[in-house]
């Protein structure tokens, strides 16, 4: 499985993305720099990392969305190439239109930094096939704004079609239907606040992040 | 020529800065106050000429996030 880890200025968990692919697939993703207008041909997946892309700037992710190496990926999505944005990179694709809503400020006004429970909503898209509908797992979070919104309208079709991919188990940050992790109409686009890369290995003393690589590589390899 | 956008929150659209600077002021001994609503001020230094649609187009594309921000353009002489 061929896959790109995106580079902001900024980021910081793009590294523990990376670590966490090459250890479930086995292949080093390719690290392609955020002022790069073309990504590598042949990708299988593109991840986009949490962090602070461009200090946060305006809005959380506002400017990485508008960086040459964002038209390639939206061009990538366009074709169904699976992409997963954690915590900054849900921000930098709700802010790039490629996924509906926003991600405010945390209603309590804390960053929060704690593990959480999620549910498993949705566990037919390529990002969750490998969990069970219902399913409680335990993923970190790490954000400041992570309080996702979105008008009625665009809610009741999330909650309708099936979009929301985790939900949190108790109150977090503030999101309206305790949203956790949306994907996009074609349901090849997640992203979540949780990141699930730093629940990967023993060491982690948590591996519940790690079904979701091996879900997108079974997805890669079918 | 000059303009200042001014980016403020949809109505309706929870404003957790705002809660807490009115619990601030409220600490300080300020009773009076209502609501509070926290927003932001783009001052644009731009060509002269400059169009009020391409300002628009400006604040759709990058300043202002209309999925939960209201915008207004103020031009300065």
């Amino acid at each position: 499985m061929n896959s790109a880890v995106i580079v902001f200025p900024g980021s910081n968990c793009d590294r523990d993305l990376a670590v966490a692919l090459e250890l479930v697939t086995g292949v080093k993703p390719q690290m392609v720099w955020h002022r790069d207008a073309e990504l590598p041909g042949g990708l299988d997946f593109i991840g986009i990392p949490g962090g602070f892309s461009y200090g946060d700037y305006l809005r959380s992710g506002a400017m990485a969305a508008r960086s040459p190496v964002m038209r390639a990926v939206a061009e990538a999505a366009a074709r169904g190439v699976p992409v997963l944005g954690v915590c900054n990179g849900f921000q930098v694709l709700t802010e790039a239109g490629l996924l509906p809503g926003a991600l405010m400020r945390n209603s309590g006004l804390s960053f929060v930094c704690r593990p959480v429970e999620l549910s498993v909503e949705n566990s037919q898209t390529l990002f969750t096939c490998r969990y069970r509908a219902g399913e409680r797992i335990t993923i970190p979070v790490a954000h400041h704004d992570g309080n996702y919104q979105a008008d009625g309208e665009t809610l009741r079709r999330l909650e309708g079609d099936g979009r929301i991919a985790f939900r949190y188990s108790g109150e977090v940050n503030g999101s309206a239907g305790s949203i956790a992790g949306i994907v996009n109409d074609a349901g090849n686009v997640l992203g979540m606040m949780p990141h699930p890369e730093r629940a990967v290995e023993d060491a982690h003393d948590n591996t519940d992040g790690r079904r979701l690589f091996e879900g997108l590589l079974e997805t890669a390899l079918a | 020529m000059k303009a200042r956008v001014f980016v403020t929150l949809k109505a309706g659209v929870l404003d957790p800065q705002g809660k807490a600077i009115h619990h601030a002021l409220e600490g300080l001994g300020f009773s009076g106050v209502q609501d509070v609503r926290a927003g932001k001020l783009i001052e644009l230094d731009l060509a002269d000429g400059t169009g009020d649609g391409e300002i628009e187009q400006m604040c759709r594309k990058l300043l202002a996030n209309t999925v939960i921000e209201n915008f207004r353009i103020e031009r300065l002489g």
